[in-house]
């Protein structure tokens, strides 16, 4: 078992605090995704799990042993570097068979191990080629077999993707999932793409300022952001500020209801809604049974192939934006007055 | 190219190489007195073989060129890795400290080397010259492998420790075949201030003991005979050596 568990980890740098009393679990062969902007600390966490940085306070264990005074050499992790970090005296081979150099394993045995590693990362036949005479996908690759092919109890990935486009990324995405699964390796992936977060994880913890905001199954963080950051950063949202009155929320824009559970009375909460869960009424259409409901200006439609946005301004001035098939969307000119619905469960309340 | 840019070139070559080429010329010339027709001759370099002074003071040369570069390039690769690697108090201003050297006229240097070392006992001599060159060369040194450092991602050595390394084994294994190319033309650039060293060694030589461009400086004084002329090709085309060695060198420990 090979689960990872951080806890009441802090780190600075000089009088900068980069990470503040971080506790968190990874479960064991999970994908765990570490998400947030630069500078939320989310690239420190990792190197403190691989070793490469110490914490100031808390401990690392992994797979239950405590870790957190073991040297970076003998905690027996794979990394994958941001920008790949290969050997550039080294050949692909020489690159992929370093680590079982180290371990010991030599001649035949290593051999056969490099071939299966090239060979799981679709790179049979570049053995002899050196970093330079590959592109950045197979450069990817080769980084990504080198971690693996010594068997680390822990595989961390920093921002591997980052420098591919995006074609690329997306065929590197399933890639990495589908080895990740075959390996069945504790995977801890740091990335500030929330889109590569939700498609690519098991778990998702959201990182600002130094702290875990919220974490969980991608699907819950996204329906469910436990704060207004985790909201706005993964994914768009909707917001309105108001307070609570009366089992309702009263905003400018209007009184809403919500199926979350409420704090007491004039308590003042924002409310946030995801943009493709506003449906936008037809002319004369009814608004379906207890759905919250604002009339609004519509501004502008950008059309983006399947998806089209809908940007719209309530009455009090408050922006909006709403996505619909673009086969649904408005025929309206600019201007127009639209109705839009909402459920109340999908009204989320997050406290200020 | 245009006439006018071949022809400048031209003569910007000439203006280089006229010089040398006329000096190795006349060692070859059985004249002693730059007599024209060239006569062509090995005279010069049978009288060099049989001068003892001129023989050991290149022996002398090539010693403390060798030890200077040695001990300079170990040295100064030690304060490269330290300024480059390591955060310590006073780091910038060590940084700052190792380069005024090389502005400060070897006029000046030398005589400050001569009165310390006479006041601390050091005294002249082969040894008082290693000294003097190795201070000269280091700054030159640590400018070159800091260079050299610099480009040299820091996540190698972590990727080669996070694959089981020790830091020293990383060192080893890593960072020291892909710095090897700045290591040897440190090494060479130490070799040829070193070789080339006159205004300090002047001073640092003892009696009896002295390198190359002392002794062509005293024969001269004396005399001029195209002996020189002869050791100044044999130094000319070994320093011509050793540059195509790096250069060789380089092209293949460097990238692509």
């Amino acid at each position: 078992m090979n689960g990872v568990e951080v806890r009441g980890i802090a780190k600075s740098f000089g009088t900068t605090r980069v990470l503040d009393d971080v506790a968190l679990g990874f479960a064991d062969g999970a994908f765990t995704s570490l998400l947030g902007p630069s500078g939320s600390g989310k690239t420190t966490l990792l190197r403190i799990i691989g070793g490469f940085e110490a914490p100031d306070a808390g401990t690392v264990t992994i797979g239950g042993e405590d870790v957190t005074r073991t040297p970076l050499w003998r905690r027996r992790i794979g990394m994958v570097f941001q920008s790949y970090a290969l050997f550039p005296h080294m050949s692909v081979a020489e690159n992929v068979a370093y680590g079982l150099h180290r371990q010991n394993i030599r001649g035949a045995a290593a051999k056969a191990e490099v071939a299966r590693a090239l060979a799981l990362v679709e790179l049979e036949g570049f053995d002899a080629r050196r970093p330079k005479q590959l592109s950045g996908g197979q450069q990817q690759r080769v980084a990504l077999a080198r971690a693996i092919v010594t068997k680390p109890r822990v595989l961390l990935l920093d921002e591997p993707l980052s420098a591919l486009d995006r074609r690329l990324r997306q065929s590197m995405q399933v890639e990495l999932r589908r080895i990740q699964r075959d390996s069945g390796l504790t995977t801890i992936f740091v990335t500030h793409d929330q889109e590569e977060a939700l498609t690519l994880s098991d778990r998702v913890a959201i990182l600002d300022g130094g702290r875990i905001v919220q974490e969980g199954a991608p699907a819950d963080i996204y329906e469910r952001p436990a704060t207004l950051f985790a909201a706005t950063f993964l994914g768009d949202a909707n917001l309105f500020a108001g307070t609570v009155r009366g089992g309702a929320i009263e905003t400018a824009s209007g009184l809403f209801r919500s199926t979350d559970p409420l704090p007491p009375d004039a308590t003042p909460v924002t409310l946030a809604v995801r943009p493709e869960r506003l449906i936008l009424l037809a002319e004369g259409a009814t608004i379906p049974e207890g759905f919250n409901s604002l009339e609004a200006r519509l501004r502008l439609i950008v059309y983006a192939g399947p998806i089209s946005t809908v940007l719209l301004t309530t009455p009090d001035g408050t922006e909006m934006k709403a996505f619909c098939h673009s086969g649904d969307a408005p025929n309206d000119l600019p201007g127009a007055a639209l109705r839009l619905a909402w459920s109340p469960a999908h009204t989320i309340v997050l406290r200020s | 190219m245009t006439l006018v840019g071949r022809s400048f070139i031209a003569l910007v070559l000439i203006f280089l190489y006229a010089p040398i080429a006329v000096m190795v010329l006349m060692g070859f010339n059985a004249s002693d007195l730059y007599a024209l027709p060239f006569t062509p001759s090995l005279h010069w370099y049978e009288e060099l073989a049989g001068n003892d002074r001129l023989i050991a003071a290149s022996r002398n040369s090539v010693l403390v060129a060798l030890v200077t570069a040695i001990l300079a390039t170990l040295l100064g690769t030690l304060a490269a890795l330290a300024l480059s690697r390591r955060t310590f108090r006073g780091r910038t201003l060590l940084r700052l400290l190792l380069l005024p050297p090389i502005a400060i006229p070897w006029l000046i240097t030398g005589t400050a080397m001569l009165v310390f070392f006479f006041w601390t006992g050091i005294g002249r001599g082969l040894h008082a010259m290693i000294l003097g060159h190795v201070a000269l060369a280091l700054p030159y040194v640590v400018l070159v492998v800091g260079t050299g450092l610099a480009a040299l991602r820091t996540d190698l050595e972590e990727a080669a420790m996070s694959l089981g390394s020790t830091p020293i084994h990383a060192f080893r294994a890593v960072t020291l075949p892909l710095l090897a190319p700045s290591l040897v033309a440190a090494a060479l650039f130490a070799f040829a201030v070193s070789l080339d060293q006159f205004v300090v060694s002047y001073f640092l030589a003892a009696p009896g003991v002295s390198t190359l461009p002392v002794e062509i400086y005293s024969s001269i004084r004396k005399g001029f005979t195209p002996e020189i002329n002869a050791v100044s090709t044999i130094l000319l085309g070994a320093s011509v050596a050793l540059f195509l060695v790096f250069a060789v060198l380089t092209k293949v420990g460097g990238e692509k």
